[in-house]
C-alpha cells in the first residue's frame, strides 16, 4: 500500500507523524481499515491532506520543485537501465555483473516510485517519463545499448551526475525534515550506484586504474561527459568553504591533490544538469 | 609497531594527529606504572572537558559539525591503524583502497577542525578511541568494522542534515557524505559482491538514516573519551 509507505518512510524521519496527524492512534486505525476500502486513485489526495494538516501548512512550492527535477531524472535513470538491461541482454556478463545490473535498475524504479508517491502526498501531480529517449545523446554514444563497455561507461557519468545532482539542490529543502533526509537517502543511493559502477568498469579492465571515488576532474574516460565533471564548482575543486584541502596535514605530508579531490563531491546546479541531461531527451 | 598482538592496539592521538600508533600493551609495560598511567589519562581527560558530562559537542550549527568531526576522527583513526599494521593476506589493491580512504578520512577530520575554527567556535579536543574490539591482522575483522563506520557515517549524515541551519554547512556535509557512502559500497563489494546497497536501504531503495544518539551509541563502542551531545539540535 502506498500510503503505508508513505507514513512509514516519513514516521523514520518524524517518529511523531501519526500524533501529528491525529492525537488519537486508534483514528489512525479506524483510517487505516477506511483508506483499504478507498479506490487506490483517491489516497494521495487523502495524504496530502493529512500532510498538510500535520504539517500545518502546504508543502512549499519550493520543495515541490525539488522532488518534480528528481523525478525528472530518475525516470530518465531507470528507463536507462530497465531499457539498457534488455537491449544488451547476453552482452551483460552472467553472474555478478548480471546481477549487479538488475539491483541498479530496480533501485531506479523503485526511486520513481517513491518520488511519485511523494509527490502526490504533497498534493501535487508527479512529472511523467518521456515517451522516449534518445539514449546515444544524439549520436555521442551510439553503441550505448550494443557494447557493455559503453553501456557502463555512459552509466557512471549518469551516476556520478546524479549524486552533483541531488547535491546541488539540498540547500532549497534546509530543514525540511521529511523531504531533505528523503533526498539525502536517494543522494547517497546513487553514490553507492556509481561507486559500484566505476568498481565494475575497473574489475572488467575497462579502466583498469578507476577508483570508485572522483579522481581529479573528468576520470571517466569519455571525453565527452568533460562537462559532467566541470561546472561553476568543478570536481577538481579544492577549496571548501574557505579550507583549502591540500594545504591539511595528512600522513607524510599535506593531503595530496587526488585526495583532496577524491575526498569531496562536488554540485552541478539545476541548470547544468538539464543542459547536460538535454541531449537525452530529459527536460 | 608490528602486525601481530593487534587486537589490543590503541591509537594515541595527539596534538595535530595521529603521530605514531602505539600498543597500549607495548605502552604500558614501557612506562611500568598501570595506576600512574591511568591517573594520567584520567586527569588528561578532565581537562579536556568542560564538565563532568563528557566532551561537550555544543549546539546549533557548532554541535552538528563536531559531531561530524567526532565521527571524522573515529575513521580517520581506524584507517590510520589499518594502513600502519595490514591485515594478513591484504592484496596491493586492497591496500591502495586502504590507503585512498585513510587520506580521506584525515582530509575530513582537518576539514572540520578547520572549518569549526573558523566558524569561529571551539572544536572538541581529540577524542581517545577504543580499537581493542578489532583484530587488525584479521581481513574479516578489518573490513567488517570498515563496512559498518562507513554506513554507520552515511546514515549519520543523512539523519543530521535536516538539523543544520546554513545551506553552505549542509553543501559541505552533501559533498562529504556522498563520498563515505563511495566508500561504503567498495567495502561492501570488497566483502561481498553486489551488497553495495544491501541492508542500508529501506523498501523504497532510500539509504536508511540515523539520529545522532543512536550514532553515538553505536560508535560509542571505540570511542573512550566521553562524548556530551545533550546540547545539539533535535529539529
Amino acid at each position: 500500500m502506498k500510503i503505508a509507505n508513505i507514513l512509514e518512510e516519513i514516521e523514520k524521519v518524524d517518529g511523531d507523524i501519526y500524533e501529528r496527524i491525529s492525537p488519537r492512534r486508534r483514528a489512525m486505525k479506524d483510517f487505516f481499515s477506511f483508506g483499504s476500502k478507498v479506490a487506490i486513485t483517491a489516497m494521495p489526495i487523502g495524504i496530502g491532506a493529512m500532510l498538510k494538516k500535520a504539517y500545518g501548512q502546504a508543502v512549499p512550492a519550493g520543495v515541490i520543485a525539488v522532488l518534480q527535477y528528481a523525478l525528472t531524472l530518475e525516470h530518465f535513470e531507470a528507463r536507462y537501465y530497465k531499457d539498457g538491461f534488455t537491449a544488451l541482454g547476453a552482452l551483460i556478463p552472467a553472474g555478478a555483473d548480471n546481477s549487479a545490473i538488475q539491483i541498479i535498475r530496480d533501485s531506479e524504479a523503485k526511486h520513481v516510485t517513491f518520488l511519485q508517491t511523494v509527490i502526490s502526498a504533497a498534493g501535487a501531480t508527479p512529472v511523467a517519463a518521456k515517451v522516449t529517449y534518445d539514449f546515444t545523446a544524439g549520436g555521442t554514444f551510439p553503441t550505448v545499448f550494443t557494447s557493455y563497455v559503453t553501456f557502463l561507461a555512459v552509466a557512471q557519468v549518469l551516476e556520478d551526475t546524479g549524486v552533483r545532482a541531488y547535491k546541488g539542490r539540498a540547500g532549497e529543502l534546509l530543514g525540511q525534515k521529511v523531504y531533505l533526509t528523503a533526498a539525502l537517502g536517494i543522494h547517497a543511493v546513487e553514490a553507492r550506484h556509481a561507486a559500484k559502477i566505476r568498481y565494475m568498469r575497473r574489475l572488467n579492465g575497462h579502466v583498469p586504474a578507476l577508483k570508485p571515488y572522483i579522481t581529479g576532474g573528468n576520470d571517466s574516460g569519455v571525453p565527452a561527459a568533460n562537462g559532467n565533471y566541470a561546472g561553476a564548482i568543478p570536481e577538481t575543486n579544492v577549496n571548501q568553504g574557505g579550507v583549502i584541502i591540500t594545504s591539511l596535514p595528512g600522513i607524510g605530508g599535506n593531503i595530496s591533490l587526488n585526495a583532496a579531490t577524491e575526498a569531496f563531491d562536488e554540485p552541478l546546479t539545476a541548470a547544468e544538469v538539464l543542459a547536460l541531461v538535454a541531449p537525452f531527451g530529459v527536460s | 609497531m608490528q602486525t601481530t598482538k593487534t587486537s589490543n592496539d590503541q591509537v594515541a592521538l595527539t596534538d595535530e594527529r595521529i603521530i605514531q600508533p602505539v600498543s597500549r600493551r607495548r605502552f604500558l609495560g614501557y612506562v611500568g606504572a598501570t595506576s600512574a598511567i591511568l591517573a594520567t589519562g584520567a586527569s588528561c581527560n578532565k581537562n579536556n572537558n568542560d564538565d563532568n558530562n563528557g566532551v561537550d559537542l555544543g549546539s546549533g550549527d557548532v554541535g552538528i559539525l563536531n559531531y561530524a568531526y567526532a565521527l571524522e576522527q573515529l575513521e580517520a583513526a581506524f584507517y590510520t591503524q589499518v594502513v600502519a599494521t595490514p591485515f594478513s593476506g591484504i592484496t596491493s589493491a586492497e591496500t591502495g583502497f586502504l590507503t585512498d580512504i585513510r587520506d580521506h578520512e584525515i582530509a575530513h577530520r582537518e576539514f572540520f577542525k578547520a572549518a569549526i575554527t573558523a566558524a569561529p567556535a571551539t572544536a572538541i579536543p581529540n577524542l581517545e578511541v577504543d580499537f581493542s574490539s578489532i583484530n587488525f591482522t584479521s581481513r574479516a575483522s578489518v573490513l567488517g568494522t570498515a563496512m559498518a563506520f562507513e554506513d554507520l557515517g552515511v546514515s549519520a549524515y543523512d539523519g543530521a542534515g535536516y538539523l543544520l541551519k546554513s545551506a553552505t554547512y549542509l553543501l559541505l556535509a552533501g559533498k562529504i557524505v556522498s563520498v563515505e557512502a563511495r566508500h561504503a559500497a567498495l567495502i561492501r563489494e570488497l566483502v561481498t559482491a553486489n551488497s553495495f546497497l544491501g541492508d542500508q536501504v529501506d523498501a523504497s531503495s532510500v539509504n536508511i538514516s540515523r539520529t545522532p544518539p543512536e550514532v553515538l551509541a553505536i560508535a560509542g563502542t571505540y570511542i573512550k573519551t566521553k562524548i556530551n551531545a545533550s546540547n545539539l539540535p533535535t529539529g
